[in-house]
């Protein structure tokens, strides 16, 4: 399950529905919005998401974590829109018989996840003008 | 060109690429052969800044090579470098 949202996460049961008999660990990663970035003082993030791809890669790097590790579960949920310092933008959770698999799939699905989702995320800082991570490198508008 | 060479498509853009457009979306006509084409063609037209090399291209709702022919009623999206998690 790869989900996008454009509601807080915070009150997501992460539990729920990943509970199984054959798990005996559960990891779980969250993303946060943090007030620094490249030592920029940050005051909010605006995550944007091209919705059917963003969904159809997350579920392929779920599929692949799933296939490439031996895990019982795996899912995702990535918040879209206007968020604030200590919000979370980013939900990942895995079970797996041991706690091994888990940890390594979990790292697997949030850096692919980093990598190769169409999800962009543009920082606004309290000193100077907001950018497009990843993007600042690339020609401004000519 | 004749006119049966102009094929309808559908673009859409995404952050930095929406901001350099003015637009989120557009429908048009053009004869570009390939998403190559279709994405020099919108340079030149709108003065996009980013290079090819820096995005990837989806057609359609997949990501495909930057060759691939570009057909009648394609919805197309020229994709920035990512920046989740």
């Amino acid at each position: 399950m790869f989900e996008l949202s454009d509601t807080p996460l915070e009150n997501l049961d992460a539990r729920a529905g990943m509970a199984d008999p054959r798990a005996g660990a559960f990891v779980t990663f969250e993303g946060w919005v943090r007030d620094h970035n490249d030592g920029q003082s940050v005051t909010r993030l605006e995550y944007e998401a091209y919705p059917a791809l963003a969904v159809s890669e997350g579920k392929r790097i779920l599929a692949e974590a799933r296939a490439a590790f031996d895990i019982v579960d795996a899912r995702c949920v990535h918040r879209v829109g206007d968020l604030a310092i200590g919000e979370l933008a980013v939900w990942i959770g895995v079970t797996a018989a041991h706690r091994g698999e888990a940890f390594r799939a979990c790292q697997f699905i949030i850096d692919e996840v980093k990598r190769r989702v169409p999800i962009w995320k543009k920082e606004h800082h309290a000193a100077s003008d907001s950018g497009w991570i990843n993007c600042h490198q690339l020609p401004a508008h000519s | 060109m004749p006119a049966d060479t102009l094929k309808p498509v559908h673009v859409r853009y995404f952050a930095i690429l929406r901001e350099q457009r003015g637009v989120a979306e557009e429908s048009f006509e053009t004869e570009a052969a390939t998403a190559t084409a279709l994405y020099q063609e919108l340079q030149t037209r709108h003065g996009l800044a980013i290079p090819p090399e820096s995005l990837r291209v989806a057609i359609n709702d997949e990501f495909v090579p930057w060759e691939t022919e570009i057909k009648p009623g394609d919805r197309v999206v020229f994709i920035p470098p990512v920046a989740g998690g």
